[in-house]
Order: C-alpha cells, then sequence, then structure tokens
C-alpha cells in the first residue's frame, strides 16, 4: 500500500500522519520533541505506523469477520492495549539494562550487587504492574513512557532500596542517567513481533466475543501483512530545518496549517493555530491556499507555553487548568500575556485574594485576546472558522474565543476537531500526497 | 568585473563578493569621513543634516562638510556597533521605544562621537533640519541642538497630504529658502550665496539621478540584474548622501551603470555576498527600511531561496526620481521645494499605495514584503492598511515581518526566516494556483 508521511516537528510535541492512496488518514502518532528530532521524527512515525496497523487490521476485521460488528471498538482497543503493553515491557527492559551499566565507579563502591538486586525488585514489580496497567480500563497517567515508567520508578525505587537499606540517590542518579539515553535511542523496529504476541491474547479472548479465533488470526495477520510503502515525505514545523530533509520535503507551518484545516473542514476561510511558542492567524482561501497570514512576533506571550507555565506555577496538569477556569463566576482582568510576567501577576492576584478559578479564566482570556489581535492583523475571521493546535482542546479558551468571535463577528461557525493538534500533519502529508499524484 | 575581498569584520571572516562599483563605494564612504574628522584641520564648517530632504547642493555652496546622523547610525548597524550605542542612550534616559537611530547616534556621542575611522566627529557648527515627515527628526535636532549650542535651520516641509503639490506649498517652500535658510548658511558660514555655483551643482545631480533611476529601472528585467533593496542600499549611498551634485556622484553612477548593464547583457542576477545570484525564483517589492545589524544574515534569507528585490520604497526615501522628478538647474530654488515635497516620508499613505502598486504591476513582482521597523512610529503607522490595499488592487499575496533599524536585539532570525519561507511558499502556491497547489 502506497503511503505519503506528513511530519509537525513542534516546539513541544511531534506529530505525525499517514495517509494511504486516496488520502485517507490511515494513521497518527505523537511523541514528546524531547530536544531531539531526529528521534522525535521516527518515534511520531512508527507510533502513526502503529495506528495504520490498527487501521488496516479494522478494515480486515470489519470485512472477514462481520460478526464483530458493534464489539469491534472494544476488540481492537483489546489488540492495542496489548501491543502497548509489549512495546511498555520492550522499553522497559531496555532501561533496567541501561540502568545496570551505570552502576559502576567510586559512587557505587562495594554496593554494585545491592543495587543491582534492587534494581531488578524494582523492574520486575513494573513488570507485574504492565499487565494491570494496560488492561481494559486500566489507569496510565500519560501516553509518553518517560511519564508512566518515571514517576512510577521512582515511587517504588523509593521503598525497595529503603527496605534494602541502600541510599536511595543511587537509584535516583542511574535513572536520570538512563531515561535521557533510553527516550532517544530509536525504538526498535519489531511492530509485528509485538502485534503477534498482543494477538495471542487477544485470540484467547476471541469467544468472548462470539468470533471464531482462526478467522480472527488470519485477518490480523493479513493486515499486519500488508507492505507499507512510504511514497512521499513532507516536514513542517520549527525542528524541520534541522532534520536531513531536502528542501522539496519542507514546508512551512503556516501553509500545512492552512491545509489541514481546509483538509478537515473545506468550506475553512479563517484559521487560528495556537501551539506550544507560536499563535497564526491565517486566512486561506476556497481550495486551502494560504492568502494571508500573520504570527506573534519577537515574543511567545499568550501562546501554550504560557499555559504550560501557569500550570507549573499553580503546581497543576496542564490539562486540569481549562476544566478549573470554567468553574469561574467571574472573570479577574489579566493584562500580561508575557509569560515570565505570569507567574508574578498570577501571585499578585492571589494575594488579593481573587479565586484560583477567576484568575484562571482571566489567563485564558487574556490568551484569547492576544489570539484575536493577531487575526484581526491578518485580515480578520471569516466563516468557517477553524481553531487548531494544543490550546484547542483546552474548554475555557474555546468558551472565551466563541465569546469574542461572537463579540466582534458576529455568528461564524468555529470548527473545532478532536485531532487538531494534527492539522499541521495532515496537511504535510496532504503536501506529500500531491507532490507524487 | 567582481573581485572577492574580505569582511573587514571579525564576526564575519567569510569571502565577500563586492562589485567594482561597491569598492568605489566604499572608497567614497571612506572619502566622507575622512573629510568629516578632518574638518577642523582643514578649517571647513559641518553641517548636519537628514537624508530625507537632504539639500547637499545647498550647502556644497557654502563649503559645509555635509554630516548626515541616519548615515553614522547605519554605519554602526553595518559595523555591530550600534548595540551598545543604544544601550548607552537607554542608560541616559531614553526609552526603549524611541527611534533606534536617534539612540546609535545619542549613545556614539556618549561614547567618544567616534566616526567609522576611528576618529571623533567634529561638533556641528550648524544644524540644518529639513522636515519631511518624520517627526522624530524635529525631536533628534533638538536633542542635537542642547548637545551643541549650534545655530538651527528648520526648513519646514508641508506634507503632501492631498497627493499633490501646489505652487503654495512651492513658494512657502522658498521663501523660507530666501528668507531664512540661505541668509542662516551664509553668516555661519561667511561664504555668500552663489546661485550658479547652485545651478552647476543641481547640473551634476540631475546627470548621477538619470544614471541611477536607470539603474534602479533595470530592476524591470527578468532575471533581474540588481537587487533594489538590498543591493540598492548600497547604490542609493553617494546620491543620498554627501555626494550628490559632485562629479563623484555622476562617476560613480556611471560605472554602476555599465556594470548592471554588463550583467544585464549577459543575463546575469544581481551580486551577492556569495556571488552572482544564479536563479531568479520570486520577484518581491519591498516596503520599509532593511535591518542593518543583521544586515547579510538578512539578505541571505533572499538570496538562498531565490528571492529578488525588484524594486523598493526604501531606496526612494532620500528622493523619488522615477516619476520624472529631476534637480533643474533652470528653477534652483523651486526645485529644492520639489525635491523636499516629493520624497517618500513626505508622501501620504494613498501615494505609497500608488507606488508600490506601481511597482508591482510595473516590474512584474509576485508581491510585496513589508520590513516594519519596531521604532520608527512613524512610517510603520498604517502599513498594514498598506498591505491589504496592494494586495487587493494587484491580487498579488503580501506578507510583513518585523524587526529594526539598528537595534540588534529586535532581530529574531528564526522567526523572520520561519515567515519569510512560508512567504515564499505561499507565493509558489499562488503562482501553481488550482494546477498544483490546491487542486486535490
Amino acid at each position: 500500500m502506497r503511503t505519503f508521511v506528513g511530519i509537525d516537528l513542534g516546539s513541544t510535541t511531534t506529530k505525525a500522519v499517514l495517509l494511504d492512496d486516496n488520502s485517507v488518514i490511515i494513521g497518527r502518532g505523537i511523541t514528546n520533541s524531547r530536544s531531539n528530532y531526529d528521534t522525535a521524527t521516527r518515534v511520531a512515525k512508527l507510533e502513526a505506523m502503529i495506528d495504520a496497523r490498527l487501521t488496516l487490521c479494522r478494515r480486515a476485521l470489519g470485512a472477514d469477520v462481520p460478526e464483530l460488528a458493534d464489539k469491534l471498538d472494544d476488540f481492537l482497543s483489546r489488540l492495542e492495549l496489548g501491543f502497548r503493553r509489549e512495546q511498555f515491557v520492550e522499553q522497559l527492559n531496555d532501561l533496567e539494562q541501561t540502568c545496570l551499566q551505570q552502576v559502576s565507579g567510586k559512587r557505587f563502591a562495594g554496593l554494585e550487587d545491592a543495587v543491582g538486586e534492587v534494581l531488578a525488585q524494582v523492574f520486575n514489580t513494573l513488570r507485574g504492574e504492565a499487565t494491570a496497567m494496560f488492561a481494559p480500563g486500566g489507569r496510565r497517567k500519560s501516553d509518553f513512557f518517560r511519564d508512566i515508567a518515571g514517576s512510577r520508578y521512582l515511587n517504588i525505587a523509593e521503598d525497595t532500596a529503603r527496605d534494602a537499606d541502600v541510599p536511595y540517590d543511587l537509584l535516583l542518579n542511574v535513572y536520570d542517567k538512563s531515561i535521557i539515553e533510553v527516550e532517544n535511542r530509536p525504538p526498535s523496529e519489531d511492530m509485528s513481533g509485538k502485534f503477534l504476541r498482543a494477538l495471542q491474547e487477544v485470540v484467547k479472548v476471541a469467544p468472548e466475543f462470539g468470533v471464531d479465533p482462526a478467522t480472527v488470526e488470519r485477518a490480523v495477520k493479513s493486515a499486519l501483512g500488508v507492505d507499507l510503502e512510504e511514497v512521499y515525505l513532507v516536514g513542517t514545523g520549527y525542528g524541520r530545518v534541522t532534520l536531513p530533509f531536502s528542501k522539496e520535503h519542507i514546508r512551512s507551518e503556516i501553509l500545512c496549517h492552512g491545509l489541514g484545516a481546509h483538509v478537515m473542514y473545506p468550506a475553512t476561510r479563517t484559521v487560528l493555530d495556537i501551539g506550544g511558542q507560536d499563535t497564526k492567524g491565517i486566512q486561506v482561501d476556497p481550495e486551502g491556499i494560504v492568502e494571508n497570514f500573520q504570527m506573534n512576533d519577537r515574543c511567545a506571550a499568550g501562546c501554550g507555553r504560557y499555559l504550560g507555565y501557569i500550570a507549573d506555577e499553580m503546581n497543576m496538569g496542564l490539562h486540569e487548568l481549562g476544566p478549573l477556569a470554567m468553574k469561574a463566576t467571574r472573570s479577574v482582568r489579566i493584562n500580561s500575556t508575557c509569560t515570565v510576567f505570569a507567574g508574578a501577576e498570577l501571585r499578585d492576584r492571589l494575594a488579593l485574594g481573587e479565586k484560583r478559578e477567576d484568575i484562571l479564566a482571566g489567563l485564558h482570556r487574556a490568551i484569547i485576546l492576544r489570539a484575536m489581535s493577531i487575526i484581526s492583523r491578518s485580515g480578520g475571521i471569516r466563516d468557517e472558522f477553524t481553531f487548531t493546535g494544543g490550546v484547542a482542546k483546552n474548554e475555557a479558551a474555546v468558551r472565551e474565543l466563541d465569546l469574542l468571535v461572537k463579540e466582534n463577528y458576529g455568528e461564524v461557525k468555529i470548527n473545532i476537531d478532536p485531532g487538531s493538534i494534527y492539522t499541521g500533519a495532515l496537511g504535510a502529508a496532504t503536501f506529500a500526497g500531491r507532490a507524487v499524484n | 568585473m567582481t573581485v572577492i575581498t574580505t569582511s573587514r569584520s571579525t564576526s564575519e571572516q567569510q569571502e565577500v563578493s563586492k562589485d567594482d562599483s561597491m569598492l568605489k563605494q566604499k572608497a567614497m564612504m571612506a572619502k566622507h569621513f575622512d573629510r568629516l574628522t578632518s574638518a577642523r584641520e582643514n578649517g571647513e564648517k559641518v553641517c548636519s543634516t537628514f537624508v530625507p530632504g537632504n539639500l547637499n547642493e545647498l550647502i556644497m555652496c557654502f563649503d559645509f562638510a555635509n554630516n548626515l546622523p541616519e548615515v553614522n547610525a547605519i554605519q554602526n548597524g553595518l559595523r555591530k556597533k550600534s548595540g551598545s550605542y543604544v544601550m548607552e542612550a537607554e542608560k541616559l534616559g531614553h526609552s526603549e521605544d524611541v527611534c533606534t537611530y536617534v539612540k546609535s547616534d545619542v549613545g556614539m556621542m556618549a561614547k567618544g562621537n567616534l566616526a567609522p575611522n576611528g576618529k571623533p566627529f567634529p561638533d556641528p557648527d550648524l544644524l540644518l533640519l529639513s522636515y519631511t515627515g518624520c517627526f522624530t527628526f524635529m525631536k533628534w535636532f533638538e536633542l542635537l541642538r542642547e548637545q551643541y549650542k549650534c545655530e538651527t535651520i528648520m526648513l519646514h516641509t508641508p506634507y503632501e497630504g492631498d497627493g499633490k503639490i501646489t505652487d503654495n506649498m512651492r513658494e512657502y517652500m522658498v521663501k523660507q529658502l530666501k528668507e531664512d535658510v540661505i541668509p542662516t548658511l551664509e553668516r555661519v558660514s561667511g561664504v555668500k550665496f552663489d546661485i550658479d555655483r547652485l545651478r552647476e551643482n543641481l547640473r551634476r545631480s540631475a546627470k548621477a539621478e538619470d544614471d541611477l533611476v536607470y539603474v534602479l529601472q533595470t530592476g524591470r528585467n527578468r532575471p533581474s540584474p540588481i537587487d533594489a533593496y538590498f543591493g540598492g542600499i548600497y547604490y542609493i549611498g553617494p546620491i543620498f548622501g554627501a555626494y550628490r551634485g559632485t562629479d563623484d556622484a555622476i562617476d560613480y553612477y556611471k560605472t554602476l551603470r555599465e556594470e548592471v548593464d554588463g550583467r544585464l547583457a549577459a543575463g546575469q542576477g544581481p551580486v551577492t555576498p556569495d556571488g552572482v545570484m544564479e536563479t531568479e525564483k520570486y520577484r518581491l517589492v519591498v516596503e520599509g527600511p532593511p535591518n542593518y545589524t543583521s544586515f547579510r544574515d538578512f539578505w541571505k534569507m533572499f538570496y538562498e531561496e531565490g528571492a529578488v528585490v525588484v524594486a523598493s520604497s526604501y531606496t526612494k526615501v532620500g528622493g523619488v526620481y522615477d516619476f520624472g522628478f529631476r534637480h533643474d538647474p533652470d528653477n534652483p530654488l523651486e526645485t529644492l521645494a520639489d525635491y523636499c515635497l516629493g520624497v517618500y516620508t513626505n508622501r501620504s499613505l494613498p501615494q505609497r499605495v500608488d507606488m508600490l502598486v506601481n511597482y508591482v504591476n510595473e516590474y512584474e513582482a509576485d508581491g510585496l514584503l513589508i520590513n516594519s521597523i519596531k521604532s520608527c512610529n512613524s512610517f510603520s503607522a498604517g502599513q498594514l492598511l498598506i498591505m491589504r490595499e496592494v494586495e487587493k488592487r494587484t491580487g498579488k499575496p503580501a506578507a510583513f515581518v518585523e524587526s529594526d533599524l539598528v537595534d540588534p536585539r529586535y532581530f529574531s532570525a528564526a522567526n523572520i526566516k520561519n515567515r519569510l519561507e512560508s512567504y515564499f511558499q505561499m507565493v509558489d502556491q499562488k503562482r501553481d494556483g488550482s494546477a498544483k497547489g490546491a487542486a486535490a
């Protein structure tokens, strides 16, 4: 099967989208950019390939095992969970080996065996937890290995080290040295092996779904056997220049966001993208061609990073900001969207006795006000209006945007796709398809 | 002939291509600064004035050496000295938003007032403020007057708000020249005004102006043999500065014209610091001054992508010649008035739009790019409106980047490059239209 790849190397996350010959999205992948765009590209692409395999499995199971019908989603999610567990354990094993290699030198003198034993116990426990973590309904802190493994490692290692009378800081030391190495190591390419192992688990539960295990196995194996040929790749985003892509494989993120939004919503005429470090207002024509654009200049005030910083200041998770702001009864007026000043402004308002949710509502409004200024400089909002980027996931930001759009431009259809974070990558993949077809 | 020389700047030790005219221009600049810094020992008096509305032909009649503060600021920008001067001026109490030409000048004065040749500039004997639309110039000369306690003349040029020069405006200016400007110049210099001398200077100006216009209009060719913005900065040096009305300027523009003709005949593109540009991919019209502190990096972002500036408004700030105006020796004072009235900075927004639309059409450009200057309140105002209007009237895409004149802190290379690349790709898309760029 011919595929066309789009990679969006953002400042915070790297996204990949895989299109088939009919310009249908068959896979999407995301990873943290980790200051190493080379690895981030590989990981995002691999994630998109995994997603693509699942799409192919869906297509094959849909065609060959019609009796799965409305249970197909559930069945596939088990296959994916099994795969994710395999992938997680593989990376755990890598982390364990890497940690063990760090146990040497003066600091560990005489303690090598003891630290080794603690590590073995910690990783055994972690591996043991993997099954429950990746069972249907299992809870994981994040989708990124570093986040899941990191927090559990630190907790388990602390207890295990204390029981074994081994200094905890030694365990911290080996972890810190190893995690970056593991994270930056190119991922294992053995996708099929992991899928097949996951398949064995799924096949066991096939009868529960009322389907024939052999038919399921055949369908999944046929999907895994499809050759995914990468015909053309286009990269975009801030990291694009650091990659060994030749010029014809690079498109600016302005064009990619414009085209991506057009592909998602063909009637789009104005696009707002709020990403990690920039805010873009883009005007596109009915074909998705960019007519005009404006970006924040010289300063990333009011971009996604601003919210990240606020979350850190408030000791909250980024995804918790929106829901808390939604509880506000009033919006505190915040004038500065400067990321550096945000902390001071925040503390000042708290000291004045303002409620956290009201301050947060004000902060969200401030971001959107700044975005509105950028859009107006690009030519204003035309119907339909598509909002993309990480901040589009934030309900409080969306609420403020709705209000301000209505106030300034009247009734406009606002589109927000749940997968809007992939807009740039989708545009890039569409460019890749057009470069060949 | 194009020769390769090594840049003097210690931070840029790479080989740089330069035309004969550029070398000649460099020598002229050196001579200009040597004249200024030796003025005292040579018994010459010094007059400071600005580039837009620069009355060099008249100043020359009184044997003044002409010192142009913007030119000094630009030199300090190109030589990477303006950053510390700007900060010095801020230390002295000038805010972050003040014009950075002013701050570079104020900082330079505070740090020894050294010319590019390393010798101190003499204090001016006279400040000739020919006001042509930039209100900051007035404030700047107020500061200089305070500093030097010397005589000041203000020649007020009425703004071309209605888009045309009226007899009344011209008479008003001639009156000022006769009653105030010339008598003061005579008094301070001790030289009697000789109108025939002025006529001779004006005749020489017109000759050089013909060649300048010829050169700038070669941008209409494909490929354009010149870059009318980055290269254009060099081309306007002599005529916007202390050389207009001299034989040196006539020689320079003759050399330049021959050189450009040679490239034209050979079907060659402009000379960039990295050599002759091989492929012309994009033809642009640019509005706004360049950034001088990262001048070469900024230029590189264009020529690396195959972008040539075929016409620019900045090369008209010291005089708009391409719509027919020439200094006229038969009407010496009236022509000085017309010159001041017509400079780009004295033109209204609709006139600026008309000029830019004309350039996009006449020079068959792919679009308009605006480099908006953060610290220039006079001319950044209205640029978005200009951009939209030009877009609407030409149907060509436009883009907006922002930087500063000589404050290195306001040049964010990654952001500007990102916008330029996006713009170039947007032009590609537009050009390809629905055929390739967007037809699914």
